[in-house]
């Protein structure tokens, strides 16, 4: 699964672009190890894009330096980076067959015809599209023309496959569906993956390593459930799946005070401010119900079959808790309700 | 059906008004040359109703036939440099800043504001040997002495160009504006070069509104009368020239008239042909 970890490691050094008065991205500095599947997470506008299309070659940065497998790529012009790339809009020529669009860039390289049809061949297999090298783009679908685009982008065992957004035309079962394969696919061929995404969900299932960025900055980077887990900050915490975020107080290392009421910390929460003002962190399933808890009012139940959530109200502050259909709790909208947190999964974040 | 037209968006009978212009500015002029062009010629008058088919018998000579083919030469000559320069032009245009395209845009539209008797007259003054760049390069050294460039076929592709780069840039603008940037940027990453992404994305994906633009421009220069005789040699005088000379100087309305309409078949058979000749790859997305 982790093949060429070394060779095709990248890294950026203080990578910064700014357009205007405005940094997109701001001091970027990352290491990553080769053969891995890494997602760029984070809201539109957040630099996500600006990254990957530094990383392309496609915008120049202001600053910093990108190096893949040690060597400097930063001022390397776009077509000679030997990368991959699946832009948004897919950018498959409507000019060219199936078969030339994933062969063109064989066909840049000098490939005779007969090996650019074999290879085609290949990589339209890989991608389950069998027996379609000689349509037209146009009589393909959407699901189709996606998977002619990874095609066309592996077509020359790319140092680096570049991914924007790739999958956020298709709707939802088809997204799913790809998000699975587009992993299969890389741990098969062990390239370096890096895909764009504002989709927790996508992030989650697809990534070896989820990097989170927001307002040109990486927030946090590391594996999905340490991301989940363990956020970084507020923003992390938000942003990755549900959190309730509670204002509180954290009077020493082991005890909070929410609202008033005073709560001890477990060794497994985790403490990532000094005593003072803080934001508690608790995920949904993490919240209990318990009558010696803080004090709240059911306002919402919603079934959703395989779980169900009840959306309490504690001092005007929304909490949502998770639980599965065994272990629902007998409450009716209105009823007041006791709260509390399971130990460790409570996050105390500045 | 009544129903259905009372709910479309433009009321048919709007349909007549042009319909009504096309009839009496168009089609009865163009039915009244055609009947010209079979009448009698009459020695020293006009020309007399009738059935003479010695107007096409002439057209058919080899003189005439000549002169087609170099009008058509002339005019593809200039159809081609014209858009040659427009495409990348165009291309260029299309990535500058919003107002720089638009002042550019207004001067090329200024441009069309000039008659084609300036342009003749100041490309021939510009040529001249008396006050053209010939003084310029002689005063660089790099003829002996001042030359005339006109009248030329070089001095006639200049003008023709010139009057006709606009046109080929405002039909080219408006798909090359459309292209997703993506499409290049796509063949960028695939290894291209941005000269072979040009060449192999670029051209290929604006096919149609080239050979749009080469049509336009091969119809306009072949219509030209002016140009030619102020700056092209007799032996460049397109039949558009020929025929003015024929119905006004040589008052044989019915040759005029006769090689007008071989003109206008002439045209419409190769616009057709470079139509049928684009219609075969495959039918765009």
């Amino acid at each position: 699964m982790q093949a060429n970890m070394t060779s095709n490691d990248l890294s950026l050094h203080g990578v910064t672009k700014r357009f205007g008065a405005t940094a997109a991205v701001d001091d970027v500095t990352l290491q990553i190890p080769g053969g891995r599947f890494i997602c760029l997470l984070g809201p539109s506008g957040c630099g996500k894009t600006t990254l990957l299309r530094l990383l392309a070659g496609l915008e120049a940065p202001t600053a910093g330096r990108i190096l893949v497998g040690g060597a400097d790529q930063t001022h390397v012009p776009t077509h000679r980076r030997d990368f991959g790339m699946v832009f948004q809009s897919l950018a498959l020529f409507p000019h060219l067959s199936v078969g030339e669009n994933v062969a063109y860039p064989l066909r840049i390289r000098g490939a005779t015809r007969a090996q650019r049809r074999a290879r085609a061949e290949e990589l339209l297999d890989l991608v389950r599209l069998p027996g379609l090298t000689d349509r037209r783009i146009h009589q393909l679908s959407g699901g189709q023309r996606q998977r002619v685009a990874i095609a066309r982008g592996l077509a020359i065992d790319p140092k680096l496959f570049l991914l924007d957004e790739p999958l956020s035309a298709l709707d939802a079962n088809l997204r799913e569906h790809m998000q699975i394969e587009l992993r299969q696919i890389q741990s098969r061929l062990g390239v370096t993956t890096l895909v764009v995404t504002h989709d927790q969900k996508e992030a989650l299932t697809m990534a070896d390593i989820v990097i989170v960025m927001d307002r040109g900055r990486v927030q946090q980077m590391g594996a999905p459930m340490e991301v989940y887990r363990d956020p970084a900050n507020a923003f992390v915490a938000g942003f990755i799946g549900t959190s309730n975020l509670l204002p509180a107080r954290l009077l020493d290392a082991a005890t909070l005070e929410v609202s008033g009421h005073r709560l001890a910390l477990d060794p497994a929460d985790r403490v990532k401010a000094p005593p003072g003002p803080v934001t508690l962190s608790v995920r949904p399933e993490d919240v209990r119900l318990d009558p010696e808890g803080l004090p709240a009012r059911v306002t919402f139940v919603r079934d959703l079959g395989e779980s169900v959530q009840i959306v309490l109200d504690h001092q005007g502050h929304e909490i949502i808790a998770l639980f599965s259909p065994r272990e629902r709790p007998q409450v009716n909208l209105g009823d007041a309700v006791g709260l509390a947190f399971a130990p460790g999964g409570r996050v105390v974040l500045p | 059906m009544a129903q259905a037209r009372d709910d479309a968006p433009t009321p048919g009978w709007l349909g007549v008004v042009p319909g009504a212009a096309l009839l009496l500015l168009f089609l009865i002029p163009f039915g009244i040359m055609l009947a010209v062009s079979v009448a009698g010629r009459e020695p020293g008058g006009f020309y007399q109703w009738g059935f003479d088919l010695a107007g096409y018998r002439r057209v058919m000579s080899a003189f005439v036939g000549g002169i087609l083919l170099t009008s058509v030469a002339i005019a593809a000559g200039a159809a081609l440099i014209a858009v040659a320069l427009a495409l990348p032009f165009t291309v260029l245009l299309a990535g500058l800043s919003r107002r720089a395209q638009t002042a550019i845009l207004v001067a090329l539209l200024s441009v069309l504001s000039l008659s084609e008797v300036i342009v003749g007259f100041s490309v021939s003054t510009l040529l001249s040997r008396t006050a053209g760049v010939g003084n310029l390069l002689a005063w660089l050294g790099l003829t002996a002495e001042p030359q005339s460039y006109t009248p030329s076929l070089f001095a006639l592709m200049t003008g023709l160009t010139y009057l006709s780069f606009p046109y080929a840039v405002l039909v080219l603008y408006p798909p090359v504006a459309r292209l997703d940037p993506e499409l290049g940027q796509a063949s960028r990453t695939m290894g291209a070069s941005p000269l072979r992404t040009f060449a192999g994305v670029t051209v290929p994906l604006l096919r149609a509104p080239i050979l749009g633009a080469l049509i336009l421009v091969f119809v306009f220069a072949l219509g030209s009368y002016l140009l030619p005789q102020v700056l092209g040699r007799p032996e460049h005088w397109t039949l558009s020239v020929h025929i003015t000379d024929q119905a006004i100087y040589q008052s044989n309305l019915p040759l005029a008239a006769a090689m007008a309409a071989v003109l206008l078949l002439a045209t419409l058979a190769l616009v057709g042909l470079a139509l049928l000749v684009a219609r075969d790859k495959g039918a765009p997305a």
